[in-house]
Order: C-alpha cells, then structure tokens, then sequence
C-alpha cells in the first residue's frame, strides 16, 4: 500500500494534527457569506442560516452511521415525506394530539430502520437496492394515505419544533428551538459514534466486517442499529421540516442524496470504515452555506445544481488525492 | 468471496444461471394466472405480448448500458439526464427538417461519447466513488439543461418518428432495434476481449491488473457503452414524443429503474457476473408486473407500494443463498 521510503516532509505532515479540511471551507464560506451580506452577523442572519441548515445536519448525521457502517440509506427522503403527510393526517387539526402522532412517526422510523437492516442482513439484499425499494414503497404509502392530495396542515404546537424561536434572550435575541434540537440530537449521535463500543464496532463492521465478525462483534445486529439511527434521524428531520415547509408529497425530495453529500464533505469514506459526526455537521452546514451564497448572488437553481455537482466531485476527488499521499 | 471455495460439480442444476428464467416464468404466470381469473383473457395474444414489451424500449436500451456499468462494479446514476440532454439536443439540432436527421443523431452520440469518457476519467483515474462521480454529473448535465431550455424545445420530423411508430411485418421496429442491440452487447461481453476484461476486472480489480489488464481503460469503455446506450434511449424517446424535454429523463426514473432491471436479472452489484440476457429478462418482469397490475386494476399508489416490494423481494431471490456479509 504505502510507499516503504516515507520522505522526511511526508513525516513531518502526517505528525501534524490533522484537522478536517471541512472546517476551513465552512469558515471561508461563511466569511464570503458576510461579505455578500454584512446583516448575517446579526443573530437573526445567522440564527435564521442556522435554523434553515439544522434539518440536514440531523439527517446527515443520522445518514452517517448507515455509511460509516459499509451501506447507504436512500429511504430517508420519502421517510421525510411520510413524516410529514402523516402527521398532518393524523392530526387532524387537533393540537392535543401533538405527543402521541410524534411518538407514532418515530415508532413509524423505528420500524422502517429495522425493515431495511433485517433486508439487508437476513435477506442480503444490497443496502442500495433494499433502501430504494423501501423508498418507492413509502412514497407510494404517502400517496396512498393522503390520497395523493394532501390536507390539512401542521397545527402550531407540531410546528412549534421547527418553527419557534426562544426570543427576548440577551445579546443573541432569538434562539429557534430547532437548533436546540441540533445541539442535543447533534451531541447524543456524537457521543454513540465517538464514545460508545457501538460507534466502534460499527466503524469496525464498516472497516471489514470479516475481521469484526471473528472478533466477535454481532454484525448484524450492529447494521441494523445503524439503520434504525438513520430512519429515527430522518423523523426528527421530517418533524422540524415539517415546522417551515408547507404538507406536500415532495418534501423529502432529493435529501437522501444531499444527506450522502453533507457526509463525503465531512469526510465520510463511502462504504465504510470511517466518518465523523461533527464533521458531516459542518458539511451539512457547508451544502446549506453553499445554497444560501448562491442565492445572495442571485444564481438561478440551475446553477446551483451545477455547483452542487461539481463541489461532490471535487470533495471526493481531492480526499482520494489525499489520503493516496498520505498512505491512509 | 467466502463462497468461492464450493466449486459445484459438472452438470447440476446452476441456480445463478436460471433464476432470472425462474423470475420470469413467475411473473409470466401471474400475468397469465390474472387475466384468466379476471376473465380479461383478450389480452393473451402475441400482439399484446409485443405491445407489453414495446412499453419499456426506453428502460430496455438503457438497461443494457447499465449491465456494462454494473457488470465493471460501477454504476451510473448520470444515464437520466443524460436521455433528457440528449433528447434535447436532437430535437433542437433536427428542428424539424429532416435534411439534420444525421448531424442530430451524430451530436446525441457525441454528448453520450463525452459524458461517457468524464465518468470513466473521474472513475478510473481519479478514484472517485462512481455513485458520486455520476451523480455529480448528473447534477451537472441536468443544470446546463435546465439552465437553456424549460420546457419541450425543437421537434422531430416525421422521418425520424419512425423509429418509435414503425413497424416491420407487425413488430415494432423499435423492438428489433432494441433486440439487435441486445444481441450485439451480449457478443460483445461473450465474444470480445473486451467483454472478457469486463468480467475480469468487475470480478477482482487487482488481479485483473496484476494480469495485464489495462483497468482503467476496461472501466472507461464499459461507461461510454452505458452513456452511449442512454444517449440511444434519448434519441429514442425524441422520436417517440416528438420532441425533447429537459424532464423526460428524471420523470421515468431511469437511473435508479436501469438498475433495478439489472440487478433484478441477476447481474450483481459487485460486479462480475451477470449479463444481457437477465437484464433483458428483468426489463421484461418489469413491464410484465406493470401489466399485471393494468389488468388487476390495482390502484397507482398501491401500486407503487408493490413495486418497491417486488424490486427487493426479487433480489432478495438471488441474494438470500449467498453466504457472504453484504453492506
């Protein structure tokens, strides 16, 4: 693999702290952001940038473990959007029912995750294929349960998640709730991924999981909890969507690939072995970063699809370049 | 790997080699089984059979691409936009004057040709994960799409209709067109040493450069075959709605559909075995299923929800054998 003559230099690179690339492309990002647009210093300009970007950054970071652990989910996107006509349907315009239709989108997750992990260990369908089959089938129940139409709305207190700001707070002024909901989801599936044995096994199954099986990690039990992190990240992404997009059978289009993407700019190695929480936060922030300045610059989304393009494959092109000289 | 050590005996009963067959024959007797007990038995002729098949050209065409792409252990989700683009291209450079027919088709392949290459380039060279690769550039194609045209621009004359409404002795010439191409792709991966290194290289990279096999040329070829065959797909749907729109591509989900139909006949996403004539199989349990569903008068959301079912349960046929741990 690595070259035997390590030259002094290369020695001397590899004894540095590394530290993501991902964090220095945010920050310029973000200072070309102020530079754009000088009022994004102000809490409600970056609070708002914030708020907007947090959905993504809970989904990535869910997404995170599916990938860490050798496979992918793409059945988040239409999860989402079950969430989200579900919700509206089951509701029903009663604000009283808030707790339990919540508690019943996350048994809805928990039960999607453990479908897709017990397709993918037991039947040993390819998770690609087990989760875009899993996709279909739950957009085709989101139009089946609105009836292709969807009605009613979100009552406020199921919005109140994505939705509320904490204000009157010194010096920041406002605080939305959905950041709170970051910070803690953000934190829980940092401290599984970095400080837990299951974070390490499921690096360890992504990484080889021969190797993991004889060591005696139960690999199928571990991939399965990676799928149910997932599906439990795409329902609280859903709930906080929900909050500022409107009920319609396209909300979760196209995140299952944007939460992949937050991912490899964080880092993440695609099947498996290696990938950051923080890390696929700040890519999730970097992608919303991406979309915010280019619509300051008054791109057209064309464009932006572009960009979004070739930013995917310049991360991936350059951690390849990367990690082929540095030998890792 | 782990079950590389079992080599069978001579002359049993090799499951891989017949399960598409297998999948086919049910699909075939649940449409049969479906309109004889809904009395609809019309619609077991062979003109019906015919029109059933000539439903999924598009998806057919594009398929037998994707089977070079998979069969290298590669994949590529770019083959939706790129049938948009070229459809656009053709329809725009035509204009309706039959005299462009040539340059249009020339320029369709030629897109095919570049986009093709970028994705081999990126692939082999680069390194790049080639779900990224070519979702990265289908993101790229479709935004210069969408950044020139928005809605059906150009039209096809109606020399170049033909090719989708023709008929030669009552089979649709798309279909033979369709056929031919099958044929020539499977003597290709059959015949070639091109189709060989395929095999080779979508078996075991490693030891496929360690034989001297030129890799990287093996990974690029299999992806301008499987743009050049979505560049096909384009020309074809031109033809056929008379004009080209920067949607056509993303509305029939060709990318993740051409994959499905390749996996589902038996061609594995690791690479390495599989072939044309289960993907040509899996395009036909595709349009069968749909079918099926036409005559049980199932409704479309329900639908939906039997084909995502179907698409794993089908895997999930060859899959649940196979000993070895997937991801």
């Amino acid at each position: 693999m690595t070259d035997n003559t390590l030259s002094a230099a290369s020695r001397r690179r590899r004894s540095l702290p590394q530290i993501n690339p991902v964090y220095f492309v945010l920050a310029a990002l973000i200072v070309a952001i102020i530079v754009q647009n000088p009022a994004f210093v102000e809490p409600t300009g970056y609070m708002n940038f914030l708020k907007r970007a947090a959905p993504l950054a809970i989904l990535a970071a869910g997404q995170l473990y599916v990938i860490v652990s050798g496979g992918f989910d793409l059945s988040v996107g239409s999860l989402i959007t079950l969430v989200v006509v579900g919700s509206s349907m089951l509701l029903n315009n009663d604000p009283n029912a808030t707790w339990w239709v919540i508690a019943v989108m996350f048994g809805i997750g928990a039960g999607v995750g453990l479908i897709n992990g017990l397709v993918v260990c037991y039947l040993k369908v390819p998770s690609l294929i087990a989760t875009l089959g899993m996709m279909i089938t739950l957009n085709g129940f989101a139009f089946m349960w609105s009836g292709g139409s969807p009605r009613g709305y979100l009552t406020d207190s199921f919005r109140f998640f994505g939705r509320f700001n904490v204000t009157d707070l010194p010096l920041i002024r406002i605080f939305p709730v959905a950041i709170i909901v970051l910070l803690v989801l953000g934190f829980v599936l940092y401290w599984l991924m970095h400080r837990t044995n299951l974070g390490r096994m499921i690096h360890a199954i992504g990484d080889n999981p021969r190797a993991a099986n004889l060591a005696g990690v139960r690999v199928n039990r571990v991939r399965i909890i990676a799928f149910i992190v997932s599906s439990l990240s795409a329902v609280a992404t859903g709930i906080l969507l929900g909050g500022f997009a409107g009920v319609s059978t396209d909300v979760g289009m196209g995140y299952e690939l944007q939460a992949i993407t937050a991912a490899v700019l964080g880092g993440a190695q695609l099947l498996g072995g290696r990938g950051s929480v923080p890390a696929t936060i700040a890519g999730a922030l970097t992608l919303s970063a991406i979309f915010t300045l280019l619509n300051f610059l008054g791109l057209p989304q064309p464009i932006r699809q572009v960009v979004q393009g070739l930013i995917l494959i310049a991360a991936v092109a350059i951690a390849m370049v990367r990690r082929r000289h540095t030998g890792r | 790997m782990s079950d590389i050590g079992m080599t069978p005996p001579r002359f049993t009963f090799r499951f891989e080699r017949w399960a598409p067959a297998l999948l086919l024959g049910i699909a075939l007797l649940a449409y049969v089984g479906i309109a004889v007990g809904t009395g609809q038995t019309q619609y077991l002729t062979f003109e019906n059979l015919i029109s059933i098949l000539g439903r999924s050209i598009a998806l057919g065409i594009t398929a037998v691409g994707q089977t070079f792409a998979i069969l290298v252990a590669s994949i590529d989700l770019s083959v939706a936009s790129l049938i948009s683009a070229t459809a656009v291209v053709a329809s725009v450079v035509m204009s309706g004057d039959p005299a462009m027919m040539a340059p249009a088709v020339a320029a369709a392949l030629g897109l095919g040709l570049v986009v093709g290459l970028l994705n081999g380039l990126l692939i082999a060279r680069f390194e790049v994960n080639p779900l990224i690769a070519t979702l990265g550039m289908s993101l790229i194609i479709q935004g210069c799409l969408s950044a020139f045209v928005s809605n059906f621009a150009g039209s096809v004359p109606a020399e170049f209709q033909a090719l989708a409404y023709g008929t030669v002795g009552g089979v649709p010439f798309s279909l033979i067109f369709f056929l031919l191409l099958a044929l020539a792709a499977w003597f290709v991966l059959r015949f070639t040493r091109f189709g060989s290194d395929v095999y080779s290289v979508g078996g075991n990279k490693d030891a496929a450069r360690v034989a001297g096999i030129k890799t990287s040329r093996v990974v690029m070829g299999a992806h301008v075959v499987c743009s050049l065959c979505a560049a096909l797909a384009g020309l074809y749907l031109a033809s056929r709605l008379r004009s080209g729109a920067p949607w056509i591509g993303s509305d029939g989900v060709y990318d993740l559909e051409s994959i499905a139909v390749v996996v589902i006949g038996g061609t594995i996403l690791a690479g390495g075995r599989g072939g044309v004539w289960g993907t040509l199989a899996g395009v036909m349990i595709f349009s069968l299923i749909d079918s099926t569903f036409n005559l049980a008068g199932v409704d479309a959301f329900a639908k939906q929800v039997l084909r995502g079912v179907i698409i794993v349960a089908a895997v999930a046929f060859y899959t649940v054998r196979s000993r070895r741990l997937v991801a």
